[in-house]
């Protein structure tokens, strides 16, 4: 299945959920959170949230600003 | 011109006889569930209270613009600040949770702001991921309407403040300098006004100390000073018209030595603040001999 994470194009597994793209782009597991398709994904449902062929996910952290 | 100065006692001043500590009276009168706690509470010349959550400095800082996280911690430990804030943007390989984990290990608590975001539903959308990320309900809300000045669109920020109200998060706007934006921020149920002293990075100071003196006045909720501020000297002046606290960033972040400057602006605050509840002289036209006449 492909799927962009943070404007990158990414293969991964026909049933990957948003927990598996995380791992993909090898994010920690705190301080993090997700975004598919313009909607959040609450960290509870991060292993049971499968992701779908063209998904746009975006993993967001703190960084310096303000 | 003399006359008139001298009954006007200072602005100031009489408005702090009739409720000491600034915003507690009002408070008082309108107790809104989080607003009770700040009426029995002693004022406090470090801590203040937002949205019943009790801050430890009136020094509020940002971490944007610091050349590393080095420079960076060096300066928050010399500002005494015990809140700071934080931008969320596409974690990368580099950084990682770099600027989180020295937030954590100082024991600063972290304010994240939504900067970057022109729109309502933009803004609304990055709160949600930060309070995700970071397991806090505050935000720093800023919805600004173009690069070029960064002044918040009152439209969509007021939009968006009400979505999150309703959201549940504890809402701290950053909002222009105009007393009737500031009322109705208050009224959609935000836990602070947040106006600007000038643009945001301009260190221009205080333009509009009147607007503020007013939005003060009006306000039920702490004023927060937010951006404009260039140097110590305007980080007091922020406090003597009576706000809760001042947020500045650029100001340290970007000085040639931002652990002095850091310094400087946590005893401006401290300043200001003393100098706002000592009352201060009224204004004269002419002189007033401070030393006997002589016989």
């Amino acid at each position: 299945m492909n799927v962009e994470i943070n404007g990158a194009a990414h293969a991964l597994e026909p049933d990957a959920t948003v927990a598996d793209a995380l791992a993909a782009i090898g994010a920690p597991p705190r301080g993090v959170a997700v975004a598919v398709d313009g909607a959040v994904v609450r960290r509870a449902d991060w292993a049971r949230t499968r992701l779908h062929e063209g998904a746009t996910v975006e993993v967001l952290t703190a960084v310096q600003g303000g | 011109m003399g006359e008139k100065l001298a009954e006007r006692p200072g602005g100031t001043g009489e408005k702090l006889a009739e409720r000491p500590g600034g915003t507690g009276g009002k408070r008082a009168e309108r107790p809104r569930g989080r607003g009770e706690k700040l009426a029995e509470r002693p004022m406090s010349a470090e801590s203040w209270v937002v949205g019943g959550r009790e801050i430890g400095s009136r020094l509020v800082t940002g971490t944007g613009g610091a050349a590393n996280l080095e420079i960076l911690e060096r300066a928050l430990l010399a500002s005494g600040t015990t809140l700071t804030t934080v931008a969320m943007r596409r974690i990368d390989a580099v950084t990682g949770t770099g600027v989180l984990d020295l937030l954590r290990r100082l024991e600063i608590e972290v304010l994240p702001n939504t900067a970057g975001c022109r729109t309502a539903a933009e803004a609304v959308l990055t709160a949600q991921l930060a309070r995700e990320a970071l397991e806090t309900d505050l935000v720093k809300l800023e919805v600004v309407a173009d690069e070029r000045t960064l002044l918040p669109d009152p439209i969509e920020l007021l939009d968006a403040a009400e979505q999150l109200v309703d959201a549940g998060f504890t809402v701290l706007p950053y909002t222009n300098d105009d007393p009737v934006l500031a009322r109705r921020l208050e009224a959609v149920g935000c836990a602070a006004v947040m106006p600007l002293g000038s643009p945001i990075g301009t260190g221009l100071g205080i333009r509009n100390p009147h607007n503020i003196e007013m939005i003060v006045a009006e306000a039920g909720v702490p004023v927060v000073l937010d951006a404009g501020i260039g140097t110590a000297s305007e980080a007091a002046q922020a406090m003597e018209l009576g706000c809760s606290a001042v947020l500045l960033a650029t100001a340290v972040t970007r000085a040639a030595d931002p652990e002095r400057m850091a310094h400087a602006m946590r005893l401006a605050v401290e300043a200001g603040y003393a100098a706002r509840h000592a009352g201060r002289i009224p204004k004269r036209y002419w002189a007033q001999a401070s030393s006997p006449e002589i016989d």
